[in-house]
């Protein structure tokens, strides 16, 4: 009997894939908290964390996808 | 304590984390189809894989709360656990603990005592280690309750259950390959969860010299006050550092606790498992720079009145495990505390997993096939596995409990090292680098040291004696305490050992080959080139090692 399961996708795959998503949703909100001007009283709320960290997460995390999209582990 | 409040995309990211690792687990079952691949998660793993994995699984409940709590109380000092207390045991095992265990292809420690001693060391150990492993456990799973219930204002034993749920879910489905695959999620979401903390705690605070200018002197040195114990935060002088951490407690439970160094068995080949603990001592370096820099920084903020930063407190006691969430609460935008919260929970749910599968691995090898049923079939130890793992959750949940009651969670997670890894760590020594040493010296002597630890715990409890007897100082705390008797319990381990092999006998030493230094060739050199050796990266990393103790000194 041949076994059809195919081959498992390496760690770095889904580390990539949980970093894009999360990174794209805080990139998102953001992004939105700054160009609706959203009032926050957090500390150093003018850096925008949200934006350049989500965009920070959103980068490694399509860079782990993109170079882990066909690999396999053996 | 008021819940921190959450929005909508903070609860996306968390409730994602959930489903994304228990979907996780259902995908790896269909590639976990032999007990080996449950047990072992099929020894494919490169030296990356295996080698964040062995950081992580000790990057839990004391690591993230704990030490950055414990480093708003004591200052610096903490940083002795992620540097002496870590790299040289790291990096011992990598160079020369590793080659007999990995050649040995032993599926746990326990079972290179068998090989090495006998069968009774064996199940005393394996006993010793499935306890400790259920107590810790228990720990982690009540951080991660304490965690929901104190900052998401979620109902105690609901947090507890849906942790422990998740958990069992996980693990019983694929074992140490979804343990492995969480805890390397955990670090990357650790690092970017929390790693922002420090970095607006320094904006805030100007920069790091600022940071250091704030806290009081003697807080921000490593060794500069430990000449005398009373002038330092923890109470300890350096003797207590370097023998009790740096040597007995670090080496007892870097390289022979079961929970780390299973990581490292599950390496594809020799040179990855050699180089697991050696990749992650550049990352365990680098975690001080989360939580001792968040820690200095929220005792620096506190400090300055108009910062309006406090902890929070219980019946006006300060909550030193608030430092880092509340940090979380002060800078992070919402998505981000989601994030932040994700990293904690995913921290205290790696460590868990970590000590699950651990324990599943133990029982159904050294106590189960051992003792039980002798002749079980690989199929049937899988099922134990699998039965063994929700067994251990059930555990757990009783010894959160327990760890609810208790007054520090620190102290007595040392208290338990000291007592199982503290002996084992005299037993390993001498099995591995002295070919004479007897069957019958390894057991009474681990058994002798496990009992004259616990008896000096109960001893200091009860009054029956003073800390300082233990600690040879005026001024002890239970830091110290527990470092001191790590120290007695592996020198009454060591000389028991010595002397019940002289009056006993001897193994021949043909059934010792490959177990004991002496008896087995050296490993030839790797025909790889220089950068790719593991002693290369070992010299690198005991170099940072060095400078590190020198820039903090």
């Amino acid at each position: 009997m041949t076994d059809h399961t195919p081959k498992m996708k390496p760690i770095w795959f889904f580390v990539g894939v949980i970093l894009l998503v999360m990174g794209a949703v805080i990139l998102g909100s953001g992004v939105y908290d700054l160009v609706r001007h959203v009032e926050s009283n957090k500390v150093l709320s003018h850096l925008h964390a949200a934006v350049w960290w989500g965009g920070l997460m959103t980068a490694f995390g399509l860079l782990f996808v993109w170079l882990n999209r066909k690999s396999t582990v053996d | 304590m008021q819940a921190i409040g959450l929005h909508f995309v903070d609860w996306f990211i968390i409730l994602f984390y959930f489903v994304f690792i228990i979907g996780l687990g259902f995908y790896l079952k269909r590639y976990t189809k032999s007990e080996e691949d449950f047990f072992l998660a099929g020894r494919r793993n490169s030296s990356w894989v295996a080698g964040l994995a062995f950081l992580s699984a000790n990057l839990g409940a004391l690591e993230l709360l704990g030490m950055t709590g414990n480093t708003y109380k004591y200052g610096m000092s903490v940083a002795h656990f992620y540097w002496i207390g870590a790299i040289p045991a790291m990096l011992f095992l990598g160079i020369f603990m590793m080659p007999f265990y990995y050649s040995a292809r032993i599926k746990s420690v326990p079972g290179y005592l068998k090989l090495r001693f006998d069968e009774k060391t064996r199940v005393l150990n394996g006993f010793s280690f499935a306890i400790m492993t259920l107590l810790v456990s228990g720990i982690n799973l009540y951080a991660m309750a304490l965690v929901l219930h104190t900052f998401l204002g979620w109902n105690w034993d609901v947090s507890m259950l849906a942790s422990a749920a998740t958990v069992a879910c996980y693990v019983t489905l694929s074992g140490l390959m979804s343990a492995i695959f969480t805890e390397i999620i955990q670090f990357f979401l650790i690092w970017f969860g929390l790693f922002l903390v420090s970095i607006l705690g320094i904006v805030e605070v100007g920069s790091f010299g600022d940071i250091m200018k704030r806290v009081p002197e003697a807080f921000s040195h490593l060794w500069r006050n430990t000449g005398d114990p009373s002038a330092n935060g923890m109470l300890v002088g350096w003797g207590g550092i370097v023998l009790g951490l740096g040597f007995v407690l670090s080496f007892g439970y870097w390289t022979t606790d079961f929970l780390v160094v299973q990581r490292a068995f599950s390496a594809k080949n020799l040179r990855s498992a050699r180089m697991t603990p050696i990749i992650a001592s550049f990352f365990k370096m680098a975690v001080p720079f989360i939580v001792i820099v968040a820690g200095l920084a929220a005792l620096a903020l506190s400090n300055d009145p108009k910062s309006g930063f406090s902890l929070m407190s219980d019946g006006g006691k300060l909550n030193y495990d608030s430092a880092l969430p509340m940090l979380i609460a002060r800078y992070f935008p919402r998505g981000l505390v989601g994030l932040g919260i994700t990293a904690l929970l995913a921290g205290f749910m790696a460590g868990q997993a970590g000590n699950i599968s651990a324990f599943n691995t133990v029982w159904t090898y050294d106590i189960y096939q051992s003792i039980i049923r002798k002749k079980a079939s690989p199929k049937n130890l899988l099922w134990m596995g699998r039965v063994a793992t929700i067994f251990a959750v059930v555990v757990s949940v009783g010894t959160a409990y327990w760890a609810k009651s208790m007054p520090t969670i620190m102290d007595y997670m040392q208290a338990i090292f000291s007592w199982v890894n503290a002996p084992l760590f005299a037993t390993m020594l001498l099995g591995m680098f002295v070919k004479w040493i007897t069957p019958n010296g390894a057991f009474w002597g681990l058994i002798t040291g496990m009992g004259s630890s616990f008896t000096m715990y109960l001893a200091v409890k009860f009054g029956w004696i003073s800390v300082g007897f233990l600690t040879m100082s005026k001024t002890a705390s239970d830091m110290a305490a527990n470092f001191w008797r790590a120290w007695w319990a592996w020198l009454i381990t060591f000389v028991v050992t010595i002397v019940v092999s002289w009056f006993t006998k001897k193994r021949p030493e043909a059934e010792l080959v490959g177990l004991v230094k002496g008896l087995t060739a050296g490993a030839p050199l790797e025909p790889v080139p220089l950068f790719k050796r593991p002693a290369f990266y070992a010299v690198l990393s005991l170099i940072v090692f060095v400078v590190l103790n020198v820039i903090f000194w």
